[in-house]
């Protein structure tokens, strides 16, 4: 069962294109809702449908929503395709083949909430992407499925494209508003959120691009068709994103249940080489880690929050018995070290000193004492080391560097030690 | 005033936002396709046409990577070094583009051809490790498929950078199909987009 790869995969060469997404049944859902759904009947299905979002935080969208102040006008609907935790690269593919159905969705999600101005923004390292949905938006204007009195409802929408300009932290939903606002993208304190308090102040919603890109699905057949599919907690369909240690690689749209070891033979094609599943992240660079022996797992969104970790972004990453923990570790720390915006203490401080120790260790240069150090850094961002983390931060970039420096101590403590030197001692 | 910032351009980018202090990023694009790079006189240029000070609008193009306040070579190399790419050998790939190039991580060259830089996930991780040429992407880009990319720069000094001509000629396993090849590509170290006026076409 498919909903959002099934165009790019029937019509590889043009899924993109106006008239081979109005061949495919395109834009039938955004009449209907148009004009003959009130907004709150479109409203109710998408709360029926129990999707939740698929940016990261997996809140259920319809509800995010229901947040609004119902009297405060104007309101916003900003699109977040900022994609950019590391093994994500699934929004990629749903701009770059399918920019129509997104389009489509957004006018859905719009209407639903009565809004009439609303924000793609695009992370600056995708101008391919952009420029798929910056001719996708030429063509729906021209066509008149954006502008004014769409499909003659009376219902007026303007929809822009933004370009960000390489700042992960921007994916967090309220730097990207002050992003858009024409700010440096530092996250806000919350509350308020931004339903009520948003883009230039006003009532908005953000919702990621996958997840708008299922509204014309969920319109044509139905809240509940969506919610049946896949277990409790993690209705639809969703696509992961596959990468690391495996034969084949890519966006891999399921019904979430089947568990990590299933997904990996049956759509990465194992691991390369018949080698062994070392450890592998269930969901973007912030998650922590499961092992090898973990692959029994069920990816839903509640079975691996039970096991202590996330499904995130749905960024699928496998290490290999190759792989040196302690570098793969290296990189991501240095991920977040370079993309902390800089607000909170203990994210600035923190990342850069786990950063600095990782690399030491990485050098032949560690000490005795770096294990604790780590540990004792990381519960000074994240106070416990729990899943999920405690805050002392604004916005969990700084937690997130947290999840690999755990991972590694609580299931690799030897082979992190191992690669300390002796203590030499003093003559 | 600067000409770049008195066209029709400039006014339509203003237009599609309800405050014009929101169209100061896509403004710095445009700034920095004019110059080449952000010197002081195009922070000043954009700041006067979004009604901030200075200094503010310094604060946003240093808040981003892709905002370059020094000029840069005319192609720039990225180098992803994020997770993904990392464990399938971008340290590797890295010091390849740095040795064929002669230029070191965060540095351009005299001659102002090609400038380097290690850069966080570009959402290429299906494609790992994957390389940008002037944001025009390239997956599964190995040592030596990245130092013949280099030197084919270096003899046919293409005017306009295409992603799907270099993945053509240079790239190996892919994200995912990326469907019908575009000639569109970016005529300098800036996104390149047509509302940017910065789209070039390859060939």
């Amino acid at each position: 069962m498919k909903i959002l790869t099934t165009r790019m995969e029937a019509h590889p060469s043009d899924s993109h294109t106006m008239e081979r997404y109005l061949a495919t049944d395109g834009y039938v859902a955004a009449r209907t809702a148009l004009t003959s759904m009130t907004p709150a009947a479109v409203h109710e299905e998408v709360k029926a449908s129990n999707l939740r979002g698929r940016g990261g935080a997996g809140f259920p969208c319809g509800v995010k929503w229901g947040f609004l102040p119902p009297d405060t006008r104007p309101r916003y609907l900003v699109v977040n395709g900022d994609e950019s935790e590391p093994g994500t690269f699934k929004d990629r593919q749903l701009l770059e083949r399918d920019p129509h159905q997104l389009i489509e969705g957004i006018i859905i999600a719009a209407y639903a909430i009565d809004c009439h101005r609303a924000f793609i923004y695009i992370r600056g390292e995708y101008p391919k992407p952009a420029r798929r949905v910056e001719q996708a938006l030429a063509e729906a204007y021209a066509a008149g499925y954006l502008g004014r009195d769409i499909f003659g409802s009376g219902f007026d929408l303007e929809l822009t494209l933004h370009l960000g300009a390489g700042a992960y932290i921007c994916g967090e939903e309220t730097a990207l508003l002050n992003s858009l606002e024409g700010k440096r993208g530092e996250p806000r304190i919350k509350p308020p959120f931004p339903a009520v308090e948003g883009l230039y102040g006003k009532p908005t919603i953000v919702n990621n691009v996958e997840t708008l890109s299922n509204m014309p699905w969920i319109v044509t057949n139905g809240g509940a068709a969506y919610a049946a599919l896949g277990p409790e907690g993690s209705a639809g369909t969703r696509l992961f994103s596959l990468s690391g240690h495996v034969r084949k690689p890519g966006n891999y749209e399921i019904v979430m249940g089947m568990t990590f070891g299933e997904f990996i033979e049956q759509h990465g094609g194992g691991v390369r080489e018949g080698r062994e599943v070392k450890c592998f992240i269930p969901g973007g660079a912030s998650a922590p880690w499961f092992t090898g022996d973990q692959l029994d797992i069920p990816i839903t969104i509640d079975d691996v929050g039970k096991a202590g970790s996330m499904l995130g972004s749905g960024a699928i990453v496998v290490m290999d018995e190759t792989t040196n923990v302690v570098a793969a570790a290296h990189s991501i720390v240095s991920f977040f070290a370079h993309e902390s915006c800089g607000q909170c203490t203990p994210c600035r401080e923190g990342t850069s000193w786990l950063e600095m120790v990782l690399a030491r260790i990485l050098r032949g240069e560690g000490r005795a004492v770096d294990l604790d150090l780590l540990l004792d850094v990381s519960d000074n961002i994240a106070p416990g080391l729990g899943w999920p983390p405690k805050m002392t931060t604004i916005c969990p970039l700084g937690p997130s560097a947290v999840s690999p420096v755990t991972s590694i101590l609580r299931h690799f403590r030897d082979e992190v030690a191992a690669m300390i030197p002796a203590e030499v001692p003093v003559a | 005033m600067a000409e770049w910032s008195s066209s029709s351009r400039v006014d339509k980018i203003i237009a599609s936002y309800p405050d014009r202090k929101s169209a100061v990023m896509p403004l710095l694009y445009l700034a920095m396709a004019e110059h080449g790079y952000l010197p002081d006189r195009a922070i000043r240029e954009v700041a006067e046409l979004v009604g901030m000070t200075p200094v503010q609008v310094s604060a946003v193009a240093t808040f981003y990577t892709m905002y370059k306040r020094e000029e840069t070579g005319r192609y720039l190399l990225s180098v992803c070094t994020s997770i993904s790419c990392a464990v399938l050998g971008a340290a590797d790939v890295l010091h390849a583009v740095e040795d064929a190039t002669g230029v070191p991580a965060g540095e351009t060259d005299a001659e102002r051809v090609f400038s380097v830089e290690h850069v966080e996930c570009i959402g290429a991780c299906g494609g790992a490790p994957a390389i940008q040429v002037n944001y025009e992407l390239v997956e599964g880009v190995g040592v030596e498929k990245a130092r013949e990319l280099v030197q084919w720069l270096r003899d046919g000094e293409p005017q306009v950078v295409n992603g799907d001509e270099m993945q053509a000629l240079f790239g190996g396993q892919r994200s995912f199909d990326w469907g019908p090849a575009e000639t569109a590509g970016a005529g300098g170290p800036v996104p390149a987009l047509e509302s940017l006026g910065t789209v070039g076409e390859a060939g």
